[in-house]
């Protein structure tokens, strides 16, 4: 592994036991793997929405965009069209994902943007000192919902299988090798990469317990068959169930959006305007 | 003075949009100087469509609610407009479908004779217009030759058979010795000067009056090099504009007011960020959806206070489209020196309508923005004098470029310490102080008519057409600022120099400009306001003056 410094003089302001620590640690390790493999460093760009998750970008020395809430997608959509030679990786949380910008993360998905998506889904809202989330479940004691949440959560796996992304992943924050692992692939994935995190919010909602004793790792999973990648999907459904499987759900290659809108271009790179005299005269 | 004034209406399907190009384009291949409105409904089929197509020796901006000849495709046409036909006006009308007086052709009956679809009965209508108004039939063929381009031949068989059944002539539309000059619209227009100055990435929700501006970004998109991306939504426009130019690319969205209301949160993050990203903002009346099709200057106020925090914005406002093609360019440019949102508001009348065209292409350059020079440390907002950081993008060797929408330090890294918010608060904002010095050296308030009259009227966007044509014919002075913010006050001052009265002339309900001047102290003595979704008409708005000044 390279000797490479990723950190800054931000100060760390994650709770202690933060599940963000071990994604922050795995997302470190695989920006050294794809150095390390010849990616350079500055062609690696990270984006973050709004929530404690966000503040990673903070903490890495890489190229940024400390966006805005729910708006990852199009913010990685914008740098991945501008410059399609760059390894973009967005972060966000469940609340900013799945419920702030959910249309763009589905489009996103159908468009097969060449990005990599990393949701840190601790399943509450941990900057705005814990309400409900998309992921929360039914029942969830969230400040917003004193008597208990009331919507059945979503199924973010299932929903990014049926939105067209080209892989579809969930990670664990305490497995931070596998997790890694699975950064490294994705953000080599030619198309729309997802990863749903699971992370405990030490504060809010701490699952470490319940993780622990259920989670378990994808193994003879075919992971070209989308029915069998539903199937694994629905082993749970974000509130019952007895074991949680994480790991590589699907993956397909496809055209990605960038490949099919671009043509080839490198707009950053484009500094000549055309003679527009020609089609003027078509005018008259 | 040649002019005359063509009004062809039917219902949405019978091609009146394409009629009315014809006969604007005709007017304009013999040397007339053009403006076309195109009046349609929010609908697809059915419904009361015209075009007004107005030709002078003259460059016009406006319509005249009189015209010289009325085309019919249905009575309705009849019972809305025929009162507005000149005394000496001719009506030609389909006598398949219409009962009126003057001359009628069964155009209907043309075209199934020809073999013809229901829609060609709009080159029928073509060939009988020219007739009328004494045009040789070479002149008719070479225009329906390079414009329409399905079914040519038999277009052009319907065309001069209802040219021939026109009978003798009852004008005489005489070339003019004036070359020729383009006919625009002001999308287009608009278009071409962001691609001028650089644009390389489009990014627009489809929404009345903006949409064919994407549409034409989108067809012409090899040609002009560029990138056109229509996206889920206006939110996911904006953002994406603001990647692609953290990323080094000129990018530009463009909307109407409801859309741009989704923007608001993505244009306080271009502030904060300092990308630079151009807005174009077609209005149309409001509030809500309002009418969707219709022309209004309403929303003035609301993108000059839209997105929250305070921060440095560019506004133009062009009248025509030789000024949207050079202050869209302009646009672009400044928000790349400045690294501030810029906006280009237009309007309806302006955004779908057509004009010639005087301005050359060459007159737009892409100008370069600060670089950074390579040396140190990269800071994404380092603080310099004038505010504007040097820029690199990622990609760059040695570079770490951080973005942040959080108060942030010079490198980018998210701060709240007091010290710092107020360093870079005032970065940010220092910036405005060139950016005024820069619009006092520009041409940014423009006077027309007798510059020392007494009476001025005070106006902005394409409600300066009709202001122009009617104080150039009563001897008054008109004011139009082109930018609107930092609004220029220095040429403000010159402009407004030696004026008694002052009326501000507006397509909207409540007078913004007026009251945006009032805000820096000019305050207009009368207001002439117009807010039925229609732009004004010179004989209407002469009318109305008259009625002010009496």
């Amino acid at each position: 592994m390279s000797e490479l410094q990723l950190g800054t003089y931000a100060e760390n302001t994650w709770c202690k036991g933060c599940g963000n620590f071990g994604i922050l640690s795995a997302a470190n390790e695989a920006v050294k793997t794809l150095v390390d493999a010849g990616t350079p460093l500055e062609t690696i760009v990270l984006a973050s929405g709004i929530g404690c998750h966000a503040k990673l970008v903070d903490y890495v020395n890489v190229n940024s965009f400390y966006s805005i809430h729910g708006r990852v997608p199009p913010t990685i959509t914008g740098i991945k069209l501008a410059n399609p030679g760059l390894t973009v990786i967005g972060h966000a949380g469940d609340g900013d994902a799945y419920g702030e910008g959910l249309a763009h993360l589905i489009m996103s998905a159908k468009r097969n943007v060449d990005v990599t998506m990393i949701v840190h889904d601790n399943r509450v809202y941990g900057l705005t000192t814990g309400q409900v989330t998309p992921t929360s479940p039914v029942g969830f004691p969230g400040k917003s919902t004193p008597r208990g949440g009331i919507e059945e959560p979503l199924n973010p796996i299932e929903l990014m299988l049926a939105a067209g992304a080209t892989f579809v992943a969930r990670g664990y924050s305490v497995k931070t090798k596998e997790l890694a692992a699975l950064i490294v692939a994705a953000a080599r994935h030619k198309g729309f990469a997802f990863i749903d995190v699971l992370q405990p919010c030490f504060t809010f909602f701490n699952t470490y317990q319940l993780y622990n004793s259920r989670v378990y790792e994808l193994e003879g999973h075919d992971t070209s068959n989308l029915d069998a990648a539903h199937a694994r999907a629905r082993e749970w459904n974000y509130g019952e169930g007895e074991r949680i499987p994480i790991g590589l759900f699907y993956k397909v290659e496809k055209p990605t959006f960038d490949q099919r809108i671009l043509r080839g271009k490198v707009l950053a790179n484009e500094r000549e305007v055309p003679d527009i005299s020609g089609m003027i005269k078509t005018f008259a | 003075m040649a002019e005359y004034s063509v009004l062809v209406g039917g219902q949405a399907g019978d091609g009146i949009r394409q009629v009315g190009s014809l006969i604007a384009h005709l007017f304009s291949s013999l040397g007339y100087r053009i403006y076309f409105w195109d009046d349609y409904p929010s609908l697809i089929r059915g419904g009361h469509n015209f075009s007004i197509i107005r030709a002078s020796d003259r460059k016009i901006g406006a319509y005249t609610e009189t015209v010289d000849v009325l085309v019919a495709l249905n009575q309705t046409v009849v019972e809305k407009h025929a009162s507005k036909l000149k005394p000496d006006g001719l009506l030609v009308f389909d006598s398949d479908a219409v009962k009126a007086n003057g001359l009628g052709l069964p155009l209907a009956s043309l075209v199934k004779q020809a073999g013809g679809k229901p829609i060609m009965r709009n080159v029928a209508a073509l060939g009988a217009i020219a007739r009328t108004l004494g045009l040789e039939w070479p002149t008719v063929r070479a225009l329906v030759q390079a414009e329409v381009a399905k079914q040519t031949d038999l277009n052009l068989k319907i065309a001069e058979a209802a040219y021939n059944q026109a009978g003798a002539p009852r004008l005489r539309v005489e070339p003019l010795a004036s070359q020729p000059l383009p006919l625009i619209g002001g999308n287009e227009a608009i278009a071409l000067g962001a691609v001028r100055a650089g644009l390389k990435l489009y990014i627009a929700y489809p929404m009345t009056p903006s949409s064919n501006l994407l549409h034409f970004l989108a067809q012409n998109d090899q040609e002009l090099g560029i990138v056109a991306y229509h996206p889920e939504n206006e939110i996911a426009a904006v953002i994406t504009a603001i990647g692609g130019a953290y990323a080094g690319t000129r990018t530009m969205v463009g909307t109407s007011g409801g859309g741009f209301a989704l923007m608001v949160e993505g244009l306080s993050l271009a502030a904060a960020s300092e990308s630079p990203v151009v807005f174009v903002v077609g209005q149309r009346p409001g509030p809500s959806t309002g009418l969707p099709t219709y022309t209004c200057q309403s929303d003035l106020f609301f993108i000059l206070n839209a997105g929250h925090g305070e921060f440095v914005r560019f506004v133009v406002a062009p009248g025509d489209p030789d000024e949207a093609f050079l202050l869209t360019g302009l646009a672009m440019n400044t928000a790349w020196k400045y690294q501030i949102p810029a906006f280009v508001i237009s309007d309806k009348n302006l955004s779908e309508g057509s004009f010639s065209f005087e301005a050359r292409g060459d007159e737009v350059t892409r100008q370069e923005p600060l670089a950074w020079g390579g040396k140190g440390n990269y800071r994404r907002y380092e603080r310099t004098v004038d505010g504007v950081s040097p820029l690199a993008f990622p990609g760059r060797q040695g570079a770490i470029v951080k973005a942040n929408s959080y108060e942030h330090d010079e490198y980018g890294i998210t701060t709240e310490e007091a010290e710092k918010t107020v360093e870079m608060q005032d970065k940010r904002l220092g910036k405005r102080r060139y950016l005024v010095e820069e619009v006092e050296r520009l041409k940014s308030v423009k006077v027309y008519g007798d510059a020392t009259a007494a009476t001025a009227l005070v106006t902005w966007g394409s409600t300066k057409g009709a202001c122009v044509e009617v104080a150039e014919d009563l001897g008054l002075r008109v004011i139009q600022p082109l930018v609107l913010d930092p609004l220029p006050s220095g040429q403000l001052g010159a402009a407004l120099a030696g004026v008694k009265r002052l009326i501000s002339v507006e397509n909207n309900a409540t007078g913004c400009l007026a009251r945006l001047l009032a805000c820096h102290g000019v305050v207009a003595n009368d207001k002439i306001l117009k807010y039925d979704g229609r732009p004004f008409a010179v004989d209407d708005l002469r009318k109305r003056l008259g009625e002010v000044l009496r």
